[in-house]
């Protein structure tokens, strides 16, 4: 019984340990050497990347990256909540309606940023229609702004926060606002006071899912922000290969990963267990 | 309300499904440009005599199936052992890896393999594309298999242990059957994911590891290109009937 168990549990321990674990501590142990000469890391041990985070230049990196990540959240609940509750109470279609949120979350994430491109830029879709339509002489810069990274950001982690909005509105039992009704409430009251204050939990759940993979993203601001909008990735991606500061880079890992662990000790409060 | 609600998602679906129809639309476009001329397939042509771009999505398909078949087998030994018992530390390194930012995972993977490669004479590769992306699929196929698990009745291994079975026997025939539309569905999900990687991938490939994702972003950072548009769509097309299969198989 138990030799089975282990014999089927080792290779993909052995993978975690190796690929997973081992890696991250490397990290960590590196984000605490100097820089080598050539690249590398070197003794002697030091906290002095650690310091350099709250440099002023970097402090703005990570202003930018919160300040980013939570308008993106803020952008996904108001956008994703009344989705979510259309998906909820569509009864039989469900299933479709649902379906057509997670789609385009597993359709190539690059493939969608190509596309808000090919929309955004001074010769897109977008700024061609209103020329010929004579609204506008010269083309709008939509594209290559902190603008166009909340843009990419909201539409890759919208699904993010549909689905756990969905799963909370949908074991809500329908007669709450029947009740609310009955005793006089109009519809956008009984969404006020007896629909969201429900939702709290699904709410909360989607700023998580939706907050902590916007801190830690590096395509949406490159493909989308240009080089003005350099969030936490970029500057770990940068480190990592032109500036070939690997300590640092790792230093400012550390902050991610920070916030990847604390997302799923919050997560395993407030939801039951998936494994 | 009761009006605006389903006008509203109207809206929603067309923001989440609008921009690449759009780009299907322009990728049968005659003009270079962002202007309609006509319907031509010549972007498909050009796709189809750019080198760079056949063998990048010939390595991409190498180390997707690589990496997809290792993963499912993995990942479904280790969801039916933790089925079985659970592992608090397995089930949380899983886990992390779900959550880890892709950046982190993979300047993580470069630090690693730089410094076992130090002392092995090894350098970065398919080698080490491949199990990359290994490591990322496993939580997907473990989740996937392990929703299908929960509903499975124990007793239809109990009974093939009373009929004389031996453990690897009730789990080969009785167990691992069962499971065989889950797995299906799993693999699917770890192609998808795997063929669709760019920001590890990009990390850990050497020279003769270019993959499709590592063109496309290139070819995207370059501005607008026609050819890319049509990549896009069957890249999209593609991935989409995948992953419907792959619903489907799950909820049967």
């Amino acid at each position: 019984m138990n030799r089975l168990r282990t014999l089927f549990l080792a290779p993909a321990a052995l993978l975690m340990l190796t690929t997973l674990i081992v890696p991250l501590g490397i990290v960590a142990a590196y984000s605490f050497l100097s820089r080598g000469a050539y690249g590398g890391v070197e003794t002697p041990w030091t906290q002095e990347n650690y310091t350099r985070l709250f440099d002023p230049l970097y402090g703005a990196i990570f202003l930018r990256s919160a300040w980013i990540s939570f308008l993106a959240t803020a952008g996904c609940l108001v956008l994703g909540f009344p989705l979510a509750l259309f998906i909820a109470r569509s009864g039989p279609r469900k299933n479709l309606y649902l379906a057509l949120v997670i789609l385009p979350f597993w359709t190539s994430f690059l493939i969608r940023l190509y596309a808000w491109m090919f929309l955004l830029r001074d010769t897109g879709l977008i700024n061609t229609a209103l020329a010929a339509l004579g609204l506008i002489h010269a083309p709008l810069p939509m594209l290559y702004n902190q603008g166009s990274v909340i843009l990419g950001l909201i539409y890759g982690y919208l699904p993010f926060a549909v689905l756990p909005l969905y799963a909370t509105l949908e074991r809500q039992d329908p007669a709450l606002v029947d009740a609310a009704a009955d005793l006089g409430a109009t519809p956008l009251r009984a969404l006020l006071r007896v629909t969201i204050p429900l939702s709290m939990p699904g709410i909360w759940a989607a700023s998580i899912l939706v907050f902590v993979p916007c801190v830690g993203t590096y395509i949406v601001s490159d493909l989308l922000g240009g080089s003005k909008t350099v969030l936490i990735g970029n500057l770990v991606q940068n480190q990592f290969t032109s500036s070939r500061d690997w300590p640092f880079g790792a230093a400012a890992s550390m902050i991610l990963i920070a916030a990847a662990i604390t997302m799923l000790a919050l997560m395993r409060r407030s939801r039951e267990e998936l494994l | 309300m009761k009006r605006a609600l389903p006008l509203y998602a109207a809206c929603a679906y067309l923001f989440l499904h609008l921009p690449l129809a759009i780009l299907a639309i322009f990728s049968v476009n005659a003009s270079r440009f962002t202007v309609w001329e006509g319907f031509s397939l010549r972007w498909y042509r050009a796709m189809f005599a750019d080198h760079d771009l056949l063998e990048s999505a010939g390595n991409s398909l190498v180390i997707a199936v690589a990496a997809t078949v290792l993963a499912t087998i993995v990942g479904t030994l280790a969801a039916y052992a933790l089925w079985k018992k659970a592992s608090a530390w397995l089930a949380g390194s899983l886990y992390l890896s779900l959550v880890t930012p892709e950046i982190v995972t993979g300047v993580s993977l470069l630090a690693f393999f730089q410094w076992i490669f130090r002392s092995l004479h090894l350098r970065l590769g398919m080698h080490t594309v491949i199990l990359a992306h290994v490591s990322f699929s496993i939580a997907y196929v473990v989740l996937v298999v392990m929703a299908r698990l929960r509903n499975f009745d124990v007793s239809l291994e109990e009974a093939a242990l009373d009929l004389g079975e031996t453990e690897f026997g009730a789990f080969y025939r009785v167990t691992l059957p069962y499971l065989a539309p889950a797995i299906a569905a799993a693999a699917m999900l770890a192609f998808t994911v795997s063929i669709d990687d760019y920001v590890i991938t990009s990390l850990v490939a050497g020279v003769d590891s270019r993959t499709l994702p590592m063109v496309i972003y290139a070819m995207a950072r370059r501005g607008v290109n026609p050819v890319l548009n049509a990549v896009s769509t069957v890249v999209v097309a593609g991935l989409g009937a995948l992953i419907l299969i792959s619903e489907r198989l799950r909820r049967a």
